[in-house]
């Protein structure tokens, strides 16, 4: 489905001639990285600067009785070590939760814990030397006693009574639920032909971004200034929480984020470890350096899903379903994430479960609760692969057991495509979806019967190939409705400033950032468009405080949606005023003006009038002759945020085509499609290589990637070695095609695409491999799908 | 720790004369000494490939090497390569097929691709995956990078693209 402007007659910004919106081009940024000339805050060096290690608990839960650390402060080359009380004294503690999540609960975090640790990896010293090695030479001989404290592990058993209370203070282990009921769900229930159960496991992983999370702290003790330089994707969201803390004015604070070495949601949280180092640099009044080493990483970066979901599902014999039901159960580590908490993805989950069907009949409860582990927090595609998950393979398993082809029932019960504006059972709103145009596109592209017959043939000489299908909502374009109604102070709109320089170049400042997902580029794409002037020379400033407008940055696929229309906004009222002023010049009138190659033109021939180079010459540097009363403004700044709907729905559809091997247990992945309706593209490369990476990653959590813990909290799979991530062998090609259905909020019409590969990509693998398995009678409900999980389900083991 | 010990060595085509302690990896000694910082490190036990640089021809994991035993060596690393220009048209067919997006994997990924290159001449997808296996890549899902790496392989066979 395309929907054609509502009134053709009528061309905007986005109709332009030599216009570079819904254009493949090269990112500005790419030969910088190709080089190694970035500049990754690995990279960074300042004079004096000290690195910082921390030491980390080896416990799970445990009373810190004492630390000695005399021999430590004699090794040659510490500048300090540091202890949690003593650090106290420059930081204040927080406490992550947020005022719309009714009853969610948490305790006081410090920066390094004072009396008693809760996690396995959590810091208990820091200790600060003229460099990363001497300072891991001291940490070695810091003595700290502790008193093991039982641990809190299983997430089924942290509400038990016989449980100890990981915060006493709280009361319980449990940090937040929520209970939903729609429609007539018994009754619905009741009226079904079948109902099927389920309990779906999802194994907790992690983002393993290649460059682990890093910071250079710098508090210039004479200007009373902190410059942080943090690879983040919130800088000014790291400015207000450092500032806050530190009893500072967010003047005092500066945040700069240059390149990132990948982010996926790790690096849109404050860690306790980055909030030490800022206070660190303050209290040694120099630069302090922190990077993660990868065993640091694997025990602190945000650790994502980790839920148990027990889901239900009523089906008629026609195919019709009747109603969803529910009870999620996740465990968050023992500290609601700051500042975004820890219950956001539950949260989700409640939200989008049953999301692409006309089924108003939906139940839902998710409890939250504390363990003694590493934090669990948002990573890319927040609760979206627990919702599909649970939502598709109860679709699935309905389909089964009624005999109907997947694809069949998904499109009797999908939302009509002309069926809209509608909400969901959960109440959501959705402005434009196209799940049936999307499911025909991906029919198309897959060629579905064909890959039936295939499979049959192969079934009969005991290949065992499945096809999975999943459809799904995703959530983007984030109003203030997910943090800043909270109390969150995360900014949900972004800001542009654009200006002429004194050459006819354009320089932009946006307050969205850059991981690589390429808003450099589209930010260029935008202006350069609107503006007239060639992508090369458009400068796109991103990723500082001091230099960009205030904005949210780049998380929940916000980057294009809200600061690519940011920088549409703002890019027209420039050429307006250069037109205004062109006019004068040319003694002629802005309507008869337009920009075009660099050059003021004539808009009706194209012919050109004057160079916009020699327009900036005259007005910077020979304002003298301009005819009176003109007051040229070259820059221009706007600021957006959608407010008719709270978040920009998108759908889209997956399918994998896999082989499982039922004597060893291994699954090929041999060919994956998506369809995905994000409204307009602004780069249609940027996007099919923003998903195809989702999908990878979605690949990942589906077959690989888990963080194993003992009984004890031990996680024992920290290092790349042993816990596995998708690598370039194992992984199919993606095929990605588009169905576009612009957002009306914006004259942009784009919403995002960042969380759709993974949001469905697990979920189309675990049908796909139930699909392979139906002659078995195996039913797999856990990912990630490993040999070990697939040969016991096949009673092999 | 015991005492630095000198060493010399040409990188990039330059002659380098540095005192090091004998625990010093190579990929730190480039990194920290040299500030050739192009050259990164994502896990430190030779896994993802990130600080692949190439010593007398070889690729290696340079966090698995120590700076002693690149005593008397010629190293390269991407800035070398770059400034050479021996990977340009890789990195031009990186750009245009957007094989990359942190970027933090790319020197390393570059470096096993060219590695794969010299070698053979005609190498299929499944060779190139295979080839570019010990390289992690967190954000393209590795298709662009199959992609560019397969197209250079074909233009530099003479064939057209």
């Amino acid at each position: 489905m395309t929907i054609a402007s509502a009134n053709p007659e009528i061309l905007s910004e986005l109709d332009r001639p030599n216009s570079y919106i819904g254009k493949t081009m090269p990112r500005p940024n790419l030969e910088r990285l190709m080089q190694g000339r970035g500049l990754y805050v690995s990279d960074m060096e300042a004079p004096r600067m000290g690195q910082v290690v921390f030491l980390r608990s080896p416990h799970a839960h445990a009373k810190i009785i004492g630390i000695d650390a005399a021999a430590a402060r004699r090794v040659p080359g510490v500048i300090a070590v540091v202890t949690g009380k003593e650090l106290a004294e420059v930081i204040t503690p927080w406490v992550g939760v947020l005022s719309h999540l009714k009853g969610l609960k948490s305790a006081p975090q410090h920066a390094i814990a004072i009396d008693r640790v809760c996690w396995q990896g959590e810091a208990v010293a820091a200790i600060v030397a003229t460099s990363r090695a001497v300072a891991e030479d001291a940490a070695e001989v810091v003595r700290v006693e502790y008193e093991e404290l039982e641990a809190v592990t299983d997430m089924r058993t942290a509400l038990d009574p016989a449980t100890p209370v990981i915060h006493p203070a709280l009361g319980d282990n449990l940090a937040f639920e929520r209970n939903h009921d729609a429609g007539e769900v018994d009754a619905a229930f009741a009226g079904s032909d079948e109902v099927m159960e389920a309990d779906f496991i999802f194994g907790r992983h992690t983002g393993v971004t290649l460059e682990p999370r890093s910071v250079v702290a710098d508090w210039n003790a004479a200007e009373e200034r902190l410059t942080i330089y943090q690879g983040t994707q919130a800088p000014h969201m790291v400015q207000n929480i450092a500032a806050l803390h530190l009893g500072l004015q967010e003047q005092q604070v500066r945040v700069v984020c240059k390149d990132v070495g990948g982010s996926f949601g790790i690096k849109v949280h404050i860690y306790a470890d980055e909030m030490a180092t800022y206070a660190l640099s303050k209290l040694l009044r120099r630069p302090v350096k922190f990077v993660a080493d990868r065993v640091e990483s694997f025990n602190t970066d945000i650790h994502a899903r980790d839920h148990r979901c027990k889901g239900r599902i009523g089906v008629k014999r026609d195919g019709t379903i009747t109603a969803f039901e529910i009870d999620d159960l996740t465990g968050i580590g023992p500290y609601s994430m700051y500042p975004r908490t820890s219950a956001i993805e539950a949260n989700q989950v409640v939200n989008l479960v049953g999301g692409p069907y006309v089924t108003k009949n939906y139940r839902a409860r998710a409890r939250v609760v504390f363990q003694n582990k590493n934090v669990m927090c948002q990573y890319r595609a927040v609760g979206h692969p627990i919702a599909c998950s649970v939502t598709e393979g109860l679709v699935d398993l309905a389909a089964a057991k009624i005999g109907m082809d997947p694809v069949e029932i998904r499109r009797r019960n999908l939302i009509a495509d002309d069926g809209y504006p509608c909400a969901s059972p959960s109440g959501l709103r959705f402005e434009l979806l196209s799940h049936h145009a999307a499911m025909n596109k991906l029919m198309a592209m897959m060629d579905y019967d064909a890959l039936r017959a295939e499979q049959a043939a192969l079934r009969a000489k005991k290949v065992h190939r499945g096809i999975g299908i999943a459809s799904f909502i995703e959530v983007t374009n984030p109003s203030a409705a997910f943090y800043g109604v909270g109390g969150a102070r995360i900014s949900s709109q972004d800001g542009v400033a654009v200006r002429l320089d004194a050459q006819g170049s354009v320089i932009c400042q946006t307050s969205i950032t850059e991981q690589g997902q390429g808003s450099e580029s589209l930010t260029a794409q935008i202006v350069g468009s609107v503006l007239g002037v060639s992508m090369e020379r458009v400068r796109v400033i991103s990723g500082d405080t001091d230099n960009t407008p205030y904005g949210g940055g780049t998380w929940a696929s916000r980057g294009a949606g809200i600061g690519g229309e940011a920088a549409l906004q703002a890019a027209k009222i420039l050429r307006r005023n250069i037109l205004n002023v062109a006019a004068a010049v040319l003694q002629s009138s802005p309507a008869e003006l337009d920009i075009a190659g660099n050059a003021i033109v004539n808009a009706s021939d194209g012919a050109p009038r004057m160079e916009l180079r020699e327009l900036a010459r005259i007005i910077y540097f020979r304002p003298d002759t301009l005819p009176p009363g003109i007051r040229p403004e070259l820059m221009a700044t706007r600021h957006f945020v959608p407010r008719e709907y709270p978040f920009a729905f998108t759908n889209g559809v997956q399918a994998s085509w896999l082989e499982v091997d039922t004597d060893t247990g291994f699954v090929k992945l041999l060919r994956h499609w998506v369809v995905e309706d994000c409204g307009t593209l602004i780069n249609p490369q940027l996007v099919d290589e923003q998903i195809r990476g989702g999908v990878v990653q979605g690949l990942g959590a589906a077959l690989f990637e888990k963080c194993i813990y003992d009984e004890r909290g031990q996680l024992t799979n920290a290092n790349m070695a042993d816990y596995l991530v998708p690598m370039s062998g194992e992984m199919p090609d993606i095929d990605v095609g588009h169905v576009v259905s612009p957002t009306s909020e914006t004259e942009l019409g784009a919403k995002g695409a960042g969380e759709a590969g993974t949001a469905g990509a697990a979920a189309a693998v675990a049908n796909a491999v139930n699909d392979a398995l139906r002659p078995f009678g195996a039913v797999i409900t856990e990912i990630p799908l490993t040999p070990q999980v697939i040969l016991t389900a096949l009673g092999r083991i | 720790m015991t005492a630095p010990v000198s060493i010399s060595l040409d990188v990039n085509g330059e002659r380098v004369d540095a005192l090091v302690l004998p625990r010093l990896n190579l990929a730190d000694f480039l990194r920290e000494q040299l500030q050739l910082t192009g050259t990164h490190v994502g896990c430190e036990h030779g896994v993802c490939g990130a600080c692949t640089v190439r010593v007398n021809g070889e690729i290696v994991r340079s966090c698995l090497m120590l700076a002693v035993q690149a005593h008397g060596t010629a190293v390269e690393t991407i800035e070398g390569l770059s400034d050479s220009g021996e990977v340009a048209d890789l990195q031009a067919a990186f750009r245009d097929r957007n094989a990359l997006q942190c970027g933090f994997c790319t020197p390393g990924m570059l470096m096993a691709a060219q590695d794969l290159l010299k070698q053979e001449a005609r190498p299929d997808r499944d060779r190139i995956r295979e080839h570019l296996s010990g390289n992690y890549c967190r954000c393209t899902g590795y298709q662009a990078i199959i992609d560019a790496v397969e197209t250079t392989a074909r233009v530099r066979g003479g064939r057209r693209v």
